[in-house]
């Protein structure tokens, strides 16, 4: 027993030593390892800016200074004019020469595709900003026997990058040397010495790799190349094309993990990651009247913060366009700039529609204060669409904007994808204090739109309209208006040749009153009014008859 | 007979004087003394010394052999070891025959 408790208690000691000696190995570890981690975090990696508009975002601060990145995606993606992009913001914003090697293109037909992207090529090789060399494999030219290395390849490539003193190297696509030359094993053992070298000679590299099944390279380059993986995307959906970049993995940086969606047009690649939700932007507390009176009355008498976001929903033909532009008249009476963007109908059918409510909006137009962009959702892809309003915004750079209808976009893409569209818009045009009028058809497909996108608005007017004895009548009621006191009640949008009003409906014992009742009313009313006024005049004719006697008289009399 | 007259010009280039370079030009002198005598040219570069004629020749491998006379232009790389090969590509049997 004795024994057994002694054995019992040494091995109770013995575990516990070694319990309490794996903690103080691991207390030991905690802190050898923690000023490491926390200088690594501390610790930013150097990075290099693409210059590609939003990719530096996603990145936070671009990709990984002297090392090569990989960018991998499937025909048609778009790798070959990110990196001639990378290549061109290099030489021309931030003073690093590059060296282009081509394994695909030949330099003439590169030169011409950038040219679409409006970047001179041949000017920037003259000026010897860049180099583009075309490296060509045509496996009938040559003939293998035996031993060989790819010495030749970086001979060349050191001999641009030294002549050059470049600092960028994009190699497009280095696969194609597996369909050159056969034998694999020297091929990938020179695989790995050339990006070694490359992170030796001190480049950054964008390396670009076909998209293999199941796999991110064709070849398997992910594996030698593992800083920086980006992948390129190209998805129809519903026959609406939409680029995507994801960042797959950024050894020692932190980045965003989403899928953002990027355009080429013109000026480039552009990577819109708006989807920063911080909500910390400034607000103005101007208030800007809505251009309708009896509407600014509904909103304690003032109207709409400037920079907040509207939205306007209602049944077809309610007013919802009449309102969006009453503001924006208001706006360019102010002499501020409008966009307004109609996805239905055409600048010159708003303009006639609204001279048939009073608003002149050409004399605005040729003043060059309202701007209209006019496009059928159905274009392009609602990444164009957002890309297209953000440019004309940044180059307008109004203080207002209409979307008209934003519920159209349903016929572009689905729902949550419209939504977050809608989202970074807002997001977007907040963010430049851009007061934003949107206008929703309701229906009871698209109510759904309304709800998600009604959490962001600040300001949403609804529009309904109802029949009853014959006649249609609309109601306008302020369902809700962030940080404002405001109208609880539901008033009688009036349509008429002079302009937009709004009239209290009329309340009584039979219920509430609108249209011809509502006018009925106050007709009897100003008729029970005369009635009671003509009563009075007879009564003082009378008193004054009557005046011809003394007033106390009178008086007396009475008594 | 007019073809011994065609005079063959056989460019090789290199990177230094490596095990696979040297043994790349000894297997070509051997080809070209047996299958060529006295009708050839053979011309070393060495990259390292001039590494702007590696884009003309569009070379990326090393060793790499060129026959630039007579057209059209052949390359094979690798260090020359197959005997077969190396004439296969530069057409040489078929002219000697």
């Amino acid at each position: 027993m004795v024994l057994r408790k002694y054995f019992l208690s040494t091995e109770f000691f013995l575990r516990h030593s070694t319990f309490s000696f794996l903690i103080l190995t691991c207390y030991k570890l905690h802190l050898t390892l923690n000023p490491q981690s926390t200088l690594a975090m501390r610790y930013n990696l150097p990075k290099v800016k693409t210059g590609i508009e939003g990719l530096d975002e996603i990145t936070l601060g671009g990709i990984p200074k002297g090392r090569p990145t990989l960018i991998c995606g499937g025909p048609g993606c778009g790798k070959t004019l990110l990196s001639i992009e990378f290549i061109v913001k290099g030489a021309t914003e931030f003073n690093e020469p590059g060296v282009f090697v081509t394994f695909e293109e030949k330099v003439e037909d590169l030169i011409a595709n950038a040219g679409s992207l409006g970047f001179d090529l041949q000017k920037l090789q003259k000026n010897k900003k860049i180099k583009v060399d075309y490296v060509r494999i045509e496996r009938n030219e040559i003939e293998e026997t035996g031993e060989y290395d790819l010495d030749g390849l970086f001979i060349r490539l050191g001999y641009a990058i030294d002549s050059m003193k470049a600092k960028r190297v994009v190699l497009d696509t280095i696969e194609n040397l597996f369909s050159g030359l056969s034998n694999e094993g020297i091929l990938r053992a020179e695989l790995r010495r050339l990006f070694m070298w490359l992170k030796e000679k001190g480049v950054t590299a964008l390396i670009t790799g076909e998209q293999g099944e199941g796999k991110l390279t064709r070849h398997g380059l992910e594996e030698y190349v593992s800083d920086c993986v980006i992948l390129l995307d190209h998805r129809v959906v519903n026959q609406i094309s939409t680029r995507r970049l994801r960042i797959v993995k950024y050894r020692g940086s932190l980045h965003g993990t989403n899928e953002y969606p990027f355009l080429i047009d013109e000026n480039g690649v552009i990577v819109l990651p708006v989807t920063s939700l911080k909500l910390d932007r400034a607000v103005s507390s101007e208030r800007l009247s809505t251009g309708i009176a009896s509407l600014d009355e509904m909103f304690s008498g003032k109207g709409f913060y400037r920079g907040s976001s509207i939205l306007i929903s209602g049944m077809a033909g309610t007013g919802k366009t009449s309102i969006a532009a009453n503001f924006i008249y208001a706006a360019c009476k102010r002499k501020e700039r409008c966009l307004f963007f109609a996805f239905e109908e055409s600048p010159a059918q708003i303009i006639r529609n609204m001279k048939s409510i009073g608003l002149d909006l050409e004399t605005a137009v040729k003043k060059a204060l309202l701007q209209f962009h006019s496009a059928r959702p159905a274009l392009h892809g609602l990444e164009l669409h957002l890309s297209t309003i953000y440019k004309l915004v940044r180059e307008f750079k109004p203080t207002t904007v209409v979307l008209d209808p934003i519920s159209n976009l349903i016929s572009v893409g689905l729902i949550n994808e419209v939504n977050s569209m809608l989202l970074r818009l807002i997001d977007f045009l907040q963010s430049e204090g851009i007061t934003v009028v949107m206008t929703s058809l309701t229906d009871v497909m698209e109510e759904r739109v309304n709800e998600t996108v009604s959490s962001l608005v600040d300001t949403w007017i609804s529009i309904k309209e109802i029949e009853a004895n014959g006649e249609r009548n609309k109601f306008l009621y302020v369902r809700k208006s962030r940080g404002m006191k405001h109208s609880n009640q539901v008033r009688e949008l009036i349509i008429t040749n002079t302009g937009l009003q709004l009239a209290e409906i009329y309340i009584g014992p039979s219920g509430v009153l609108v249209g011809s009742e509502r006018k009925e009313r106050k007709l009897q009313k100003l008729r029970g009014k005369e009635l009671k006024n003509q009563e009075l005049r007879g009564q003082m004719a009378r008193r004054r008859q009557e005046d011809g006697i003394p007033h106390q008289a009178r008086q007396r009399r009475r008594r | 007979m007019a073809k011994k007259q065609q005079i063959w010009e056989l460019r090789l280039y290199v990177a230094g004087k490596t095990p696979k370079s040297v043994l790349a030009l000894r297997n070509l002198e051997k080809y070209c003394e047996t299958h060529l005598k006295g009708q050839y040219q053979i011309e070393v570069i060495d990259l390292l010394v001039q590494p702007q004629l590696a884009e003309g020749d569009q070379i990326f491998a090393i060793p790499t052999l060129v026959r630039k006379v007579p057209e059209p232009i052949r390359k094979i790389i690798g260090d020359l070891s197959n005997e077969t090969k190396v004439l296969v590509g530069l057409n040489i049997r078929a002219v000697k025959k």
